[in-house]
């Protein structure tokens, strides 16, 4: 007696989402007196358009990938992980220390240590709040996003006291010994014409991989089993032997390792040493990720697409359109995550009163109905 | 009185939800001054029909008269001008005022309420003498007792003039003997002219007030008749469609070793002791049965026997091995290892996941049973079988492992949850509420199987506030009042009345026999 099939659910109403989205971006575009049809194309252009626009697409993808993933895995113990940014941020810090005082003879040793370190940095940063929730129940949403200024201003700190190389005027680190840099597109995927400037980097299979273990963890294991148990009803977890304070914690810190994990496409794929604010908002995008993905590693992977393509096209549109500043992409991108996350029930409702009258309908249409 | 025009005249009332056809071609009609009783199973349609009377719901197709007129009901506040009240089974009060504001509230003259309520005290005396409603206005309605909150419900809507009013299952939360009084009240009330509809699933209460009965199956009103002329055993068979034994059938007990062994038992919970003191056992092959009215610590021993919540005092043992009761080194998990299956009062919030689908259900509770698992996943098809295997033999309908939960009806929901506690034959079954919001049919089927695991020689704790059922199917019967034990009976030398008194907190010379 479901009010939808599934079908509609999962991909009719994302679609919907996004086209209301770009027709209301479109009617910014023209009330500044440009033409929408024209940055579309710029847009599409700009993301799809080439090998280089496909690598910062896929690159920006990667990041949602794994921001997204973490929202996906807390949401289905109903937590809701705001703290992706700041895990992210620590992750990085985690890639940074363990690259920079270990002499890796070559890249694959490097990356199994950065993704470790990445996502020990990254969970035990989720594991306050997480606590905090699980013992003392003080709201996670709350927690997390406090917890997102302390990771910022401890990167600050730990960039200008402790990592900048002396002499230097910026915050960052050093650069990371040339052995531990990952293949770029470039390297692994020139034939299809990725030239050596596009940021697109090993991190990326990484990305899908986890993918593949987030679902594989949700839906195969009794792990998963236990954090949707706990996600839909905390009493009939207790009921069923479920301990709420160690699902707390577990997923907690499963998400916060996933985000902590974004910082190995960023910090080691791409600026081969750690800067301040690398995570540029990733952590935020994975929440509109998540729900526009439904929390499923697939949805996660094509709503990541998405949004690396909005900010790729994005890029260029500033670049081509002079007229439309980089505040209207942040407003075109906003207006994306408000029409697939927020106003999710705008579109719901009445595609559910729709496919209920067609249903009804058909039972009408059907000869066995014996109407007085 | 005049009879000419009936008070309330339903003609072919018809309301969908989705593909739910909840009310198909309803006609109704109640003579004023009269009590018309409601039966049907669940999801027969009896609350879609009241609230579309009641202005909650609007109908597709028919028509509403009061009093001959033909009246429209698009709202509740039509509902009122109509002079129809409603009490419904979950009281609408705010708690912490006190009745006379409640009974105001929605219904103020201005927008000063000292007039108001002066005006409201001195109605209220009027109506409660009237109609032997005993309430003190300037009562807190949370200090009130469950049987008075209730009457304040019943003059709130008399204080809006209400004439015809409808009660919604309202002794399910009541005493035996505040159910009596609320009978008394709704006698008082019919001969001063006011028109009851009753909906009940007690058949008992059908017989002992109304004066007419209407019988709703799936949607449909199939019959109505005078309540002199049938009997219990009739309607039974008219809800359901079919002969049912409302009779447990069932030989005497055999017991045998003491299974479950509890000693002065204390739990504190939310800063309140739930329960003082309590102390019992249970033998192989009895069911102890355990009467109360809702809240007197009932739930609380099912959880912490289930592992749910921990003691703050006492002992539990199990075949005379101790069980941690402290809740530190064991859970519900454990419990079930080590034998003690577990059928939840409330199947919606605890023994079902409602969203899983019903293989997932299967092993709620039991997912890391070997058998449910390979290696660090679950087997899937192990558990989807297995589902299948246990919803044929426990008449699970539809019998589709792969519904979720919430779609199937309230029996089947239980049915499943039944199924899996009772078919792994655990020697200590705790089963809360089993019929609550059950229909008929499966009621008989989840009895039958309580008995059968009772004579494979199990022992069972069964906790309801039924005390048809209580009576039905223990063989020891404990009444819990205030978190203690007030006493223990064999149903064979008790009755209702007496045990009524101890859910009350009563202790006269007759209950004050041997424990």
């Amino acid at each position: 007696m479901d009010k939808m099939p599934k079908w509609a659910d999962v991909i009719l109403i994302p679609v919907i989402s996004v086209v209301l989205a770009l027709l209301v971006s479109g009617l910014v575009v023209a009330i500044i007196g440009e033409s929408p049809i024209r940055a579309m194309q710029v847009m599409v252009r700009g993301a799809f358009g080439s090998a280089y626009g496909w690598g910062y697409t896929l690159y920006y993808a990667t990041n949602f990938i794994f921001t997204g993933l973490a929202v996906a895995v807390a949401f289905h113990a109903r937590l809701f992980n705001i703290g992706g940014e700041g895990q992210a941020a620590i992750g990085g810090l985690g890639v940074a220390i363990i690259l920079l005082n270990v002499a890796w003879p070559h890249w694959t040793i490097a990356l199994v240590a950065a993704i470790c370190f990445s996502a020990l940095f990254g969970a035990a940063w989720a594991a306050i709040p997480a606590y905090l929730q699980a013992k003392r129940g003080s709201h996670i949403v709350i927690t997390t996003i406090m917890f997102n200024y302390i990771a910022s201003a401890l990167l600050v700190y730990v960039l200008v006291n402790v990592f900048r190389v002396e002499g230097s005027m910026s915050p960052e680190t050093a650069r990371f010994a040339e052995a531990t840099n990952l293949p770029t597109a470039s390297d692994f995927a020139g034939f299809l014409g990725f030239g050596t400037s596009a940021p697109l980097n090993f991190s990326f299979f990484i990305a899908l991989l986890a993918c593949v273990g987030v679902w594989l963890l949700i839906w195969r294991t009794r792990l998963g089993y236990e954090i949707r148990s706990f996600g839909h009803s905390d009493t009939a977890a207790v009921y069923a032997g479920i301990n709420p304070v160690k699902i707390t914690m577990i997923t907690m810190l499963i998400s916060g390792g996933l985000a902590g994990m974004m910082a190995i496409n960023v910090v080691m794929g791409e600026a081969e040493r750690l800067v301040l604010d690398f995570v540029e908002g990733a952590g935020f995008v994975g929440i509109a990720v998540a729900l526009m993905g439904r929390s499923h590693p697939v949805g996660v992977v094509l709503a990541a697409l998405l949004f690396g393509a909005l900010y790729q096209g994005g890029a260029e549109l500033q670049f081509e359109m002079p007229a439309i500043s980089r505040e209207m992409v942040v407003v075109i991108q906003a207006l994306v995550i408000l029409f697939t996350g927020a106003l999710d029930n705008m579109v719901r409702m009445p595609m559910q009163a729709v496919f209920l009258g067609l249903r009804r309908r058909r039972e009408a249409a059907a000869p066995r109905t014996p109407a007085e | 009185m005049t009879t000419a025009a009936p008070a309330i005249e339903l003609k072919g009332i018809s309301k969908a939800f989705g593909p739910v056809q909840a009310n198909r071609d309803i006609s109704m009609s109640v003579a004023r001054g009269t009590i018309h009783g409601i039966v049907g199973e669940n999801g027969a349609g009896k609350s879609t029909l009241m609230s579309i009377l009641y202005g909650f719901y609007k109908a597709d197709r028919g028509e509403i008269f009061i009093n001959g007129k033909p009246t429209p009901i698009p709202d509740s506040q039509a509902a009122i001008r109509a002079g129809i009240g409603m009490v419904h089974q979950h009281f609408k009060l705010v708690e912490n005022f006190t009745v006379v504001e409640n009974v105001i509230l929605g219904a103020e003259d201005g927008a000063l309420l000292r007039p108001s309520i002066a005006k409201a005290r001195r109605l209220l005396t009027e109506l409660s003498q009237e109609y032997g409603l005993k309430v003190d206005p300037d009562a807190v309605v949370e200090e009130l007792s469950v049987g008075h909150q209730q009457r304040v419900e019943i003059l709130k809507q008399l204080y809006r003039h209400a004439d015809i009013l409808i009660l919604d299952e309202p002794t399910g939360v009541l005493t035996p003997s505040e159910a009596d009084q609320l009978f008394r009240i709704l006698e008082r009330l019919k001969t001063e002219g006011k028109t009851i509809i009753l909906i009940t699933h007690k058949l008992r209460e059908i017989m002992e007030i109304t004066d007419t009965v209407s019988v709703m199956r799936r949607g449909e009103m199939t019959n109505t008749v005078k309540t002199s002329q049938t009997s219990p055993s009739e309607l039974a068979e008219m809800m359901v469609g079919r002969k049912v034994l409302l009779q447990v059938d069932k030989t005497p007990a055999k017991p045998g070793d003491v299974v479950l062994r509890v000693e002065d038992l204390h739990v504190r919970r939310g800063g309140v002791d739930r329960i003082k003191g309590v102390s019992f056992q249970i033998r192989r092959g009895e069911i102890l049965g355990i009467a109360g009215v809702a809240g007197n610590g009932q739930t609380e021993l099912l959880e912490v026997l289930g592992g749910m919540i921990a003691a703050t005092g006492g002992a539990v043992t199990l075949f005379n091995e101790p069980i941690d009761i402290t809740g530190k080194h064991s859970n519900a998990q454990t419990r079930r290892a080590r034998g003690i299956g577990h059928v939840p009062e409330d199947r919606q919030d605890e023994g079902l996941i409602m969203a899983f689908e019903a293989w997932e259900n299967v092993a709620f509770g039991y997912h890391k049973d070997p058998k449910y698992n390979s290696g660090p996943l679950m087997n899937h098809a192990a558990i989807k079988a297995d589902c299948a295997d246990k919803m044929d033999r426990y008449d699970v309908r539809p019998p589709n492992p792969r519904l979720p939960a919430r779609n199937f009806s309230g029996g089947n929901q239980q049915k499943i949850v039944v199924a899996r506690e009772m078919d792994r034959a655990p020697d200590l079954l705790l089963i809360g509420q089993p019929t609550r919001g059950v229909d008929i049919g499966a009621i008989e089927f989840i009895h039958k199987q309580i008995i059968a695991l009772r004579d494979q020689g199990k022992a069972i704790l069964l906790v309801s506030v039924e005390l048809d059922e209580i009576m039905g199917l223990s063989d020891r019967i404990a009444v819990m009042f205030d978190g203690r034990i007030m006493g223990e009976r064999l149903p064979s030398e008790t009755d209702q009345n007496e045990l009524g008194l101890l859910m009350a907190g009563v202790v006269t010379d007759s209950t004050r026999g041997a424990a």
